[in-house]
């Protein structure tokens, strides 16, 4: 879908990225790196509307430098920032970027309707854009992005102003671009958590700089923790000491899991294989309290760089990335 | 890619009946039209908005009441011209326009930021570039769409002179080339207030102040010009009269036209550029037209994305 050899691009004053060889196959990428890490001049310069100083890029196969119109035609872009006119409706928008894109007239109304409603926007749409909401906004941003069935779309931040649960829907809705729409996403956020559901491959960048490119699951599925929370009884008021207790009698360490929700109560640790389950269940069977829930807890993507080993991680990364 | 997976289960044949019921994803494989298609839809799309077609009913208002206040003069003079049967229009095909100049200075204040303010405040401009039209696109379809909407305004009441001065049985072949060098200024005249009006709407985001800017240029230059015009024609140096008209654009079309169109011009004294000073005059208004075009092209490469 995208690779990219030694890309750099100098401003005057800053370097925005640094010789960035990176390769995205089909599928949901996340693109992850703090404000300024250079995310959109990566993809000003893959859209073909900024020459990169060194280094060459491709977008679907087409080199960026001599057929930007090329992959435009084939390319969605949703931008970070606000772009819709407020006294318009969002089916005239549409269906004037779908023209834009060179729909002809008749097929850019039916691609709207059907764009549209795919996002989740329905009567609605009819409403002059300006008394929406954010979340509904994002939608329509999204839906110009999506209105010409492009192979691949640029999101730049497409979660940006949103609540957790627009957030969630809108992490849904990017899932399903690929698995319903099967057109492969780029999204880049300053967040890793938020795209670990939803990107099957993360590109991690820092200053222009590749630090790290990976699928999801290496990032998150390199061991397992377990989070434990139990009942009090009388026999023991506090339960989850009790078991912290029994189990390190035992030799298993055990963290508090701070920072979750009901910490104090719920108890962390790794889990070593099938007989880690059986020692907890025995242990707190043992101890006649009763077991409220016991889950696998999925490493966040955030972990890895803020985890004890930080250092020894990023000089990895960096030589993964090389 | 999965485009071909999505289509084989979400897309049945024609005439399959469910198909209605189907809110699957449907995939796209018909023509894209590309750049050119893409330059005339945005060239259409203004021109419509220029006139409030497509927009709210509020922004109809004003350019169809601009409209009717253009074509009004010029109805009421062929009534005259009819009833009184006059032997001359009481006005000059070419005259029309600059007697009507404040009309067309209101209608380019109000429409050239419409046209292109709305796109940097609400910052559309990144959706079109992220589209196959570049910004030679963007600036000509924007540029044309003004300079067209503009010709229609003021093209329109000379039409309806001309229609009139047929009724009124008039000289034919004195009318028809009245008309025709009428036409030919208001293209100028287009051009140049289209050109002018653009580049003070597309550095000024905000609406109200690209209207403001764009009165201010077109009233300030031509109180200026023609103040200074009456004092040197009342100080005797009536030579320097057409040279000083170079600087308001109203007065650069009516020194072209006094010049090459048969025009009496508007200056005080009557007297126009002779041919020869109205080739300046010509170039000066072609390189404002060309000088606007570079001046919006040069913008619009900086705003991108």
């Amino acid at each position: 879908m995208i690779a990219t050899e030694s890309l750099s691009k100098r401003f005057p004053r800053v370097t925005a990225l640094d010789r960035l060889s990176v390769d995205v196959g089909p599928g949901v990428t996340g693109l992850v790196g703090a404000n300024g890490a250079g995310k959109s001049t990566l993809i000003k310069i893959l859209l073909g509307l900024s020459p990169a100083t060194e280094g060459r890029a491709e977008v679907l196969g087409l080199d960026v430098a001599t057929k930007g119109a090329a992959i435009r035609e084939r390319v969605g872009y949703m931008p970070e920032h606000d772009c819709l006119p407020p006294d318009v409706s969002a089916t005239e928008f549409v269906v004037h970027m779908a023209r834009m894109s060179g729909l002809p007239p008749t097929a850019a109304r039916e691609r709207t309707a059907d764009t549209l409603r795919h996002v989740g926007l329905y009567e609605e749409r009819y409403r002059p854009i300006g008394g929406y909401s954010t979340g509904m906004k994002q939608r329509v941003k999204l839906a110009q992005a999506l209105v010409h069935d492009p192979q691949l779309v640029f999101l730049d931040e497409p979660t940006n102003g949103l609540d957790p649960v627009g957030r969630d829907e809108m992490l849904g809705l990017i899932r399903r671009i690929h698995t319903d729409f099967g057109i492969s996403v780029l999204v880049t956020s300053h967040l890793l958590g938020e795209l670990e559901r939803t990107c099957d491959h993360v590109v991690v960048i820092d200053g222009g700089k590749l630090l790290r490119s990976s699928s999801t699951t290496d990032f998150t599925q390199t061991t397992t923790t377990l989070a434990i929370e139990v009942t009090d009884t009388d026999e023991h008021p506090d339960g989850t000491r009790a078991v912290r207790e029994a189990l390190h009698a035992r030799g298993v360490s055990v963290e508090d899991g701070s920072g979750l929700p009901g910490a104090g109560h719920v108890l962390l640790l790794t889990a070593q294989g099938e007989e880690t389950y059986d020692l907890v269940r025995d242990v707190i069977a043992d101890l006649g309290l009763g077991l409220v829930r016991m889950e696998q807890r999925r490493h966040h993507i955030s972990e890895v760089f803020t985890s004890s080993d930080e250092r020894e991680q990023r000089k990895e990364a960096v030589g993964h990335g090389g | 890619m999965a485009v071909e997976h999505t289509m084989g289960t979400s897309a049945p044949g024609p005439g399959d009946q469910t198909r209605i019921h189907n809110i699957g994803y449907r995939s796209y494989d018909g023509p894209r039209l590309g750049r050119s298609y893409a330059r005339r839809s945005l060239y259409s799309q203004s021109l419509r908005g220029s006139y409030g077609l497509g927009r709210s009913v509020k922004s109809k208002v004003l350019p169809m009441l601009l409209f009717v206040v253009m074509c009004v003069p010029a109805a009421i003079m062929v009534a005259v011209a009819v009833a009184t049967k006059a032997k001359d229009l009481p006005l000059d095909y070419t005259r029309y326009a600059i007697v009507m100049q404040a009309v067309i200075s209101l209608y380019v204040a109000s429409q050239a930021p419409q046209s292109v303010s709305r796109d940097l405040r609400f910052k559309t401009v990144p959706l079109y570039f992220s589209r196959p039209i570049e910004t030679a696109d963007y600036v000509r379809a924007k540029f044309a769409a003004l300079a067209s909407a503009l010709f229609i305004l003021t093209a329109a009441p000379l039409l309806v002179l001309y229609v009139g001065a047929l009724l009124a049985k008039l000289d034919f072949a004195d009318q028809t080339k009245g008309f025709a060098q009428g036409l030919v200024s208001v293209a100028l005249l287009s051009l140049l207030f289209a050109g002018i009006g653009l580049v003070i709407a597309s550095f000024t985001p905000r609406r109200g102040f690209g209207i403001a800017a764009v009165i201010a240029v077109l009233t300030i230059t031509y109180g200026a010009v023609s103040t200074l015009q009456a004092i040197a024609d009342v100080q005797g140096s009536g030579e320097a009269v057409p040279w000083i008209g170079l600087f308001s654009p109203i007065t650069l079309v009516d020194g072209v036209q006094s010049a090459f169109l048969g025009a009496t011009s508007a200056f005080p004294g009557g007297v126009g550029p002779s041919n020869a000073e109205g080739v300046v005059f010509l170039l000066v208004a072609l390189g404002l037209i060309a000088a606007s075009y570079g001046l919006l092209m040069r913008r619009y490469k900086k705003v991108g994305l």
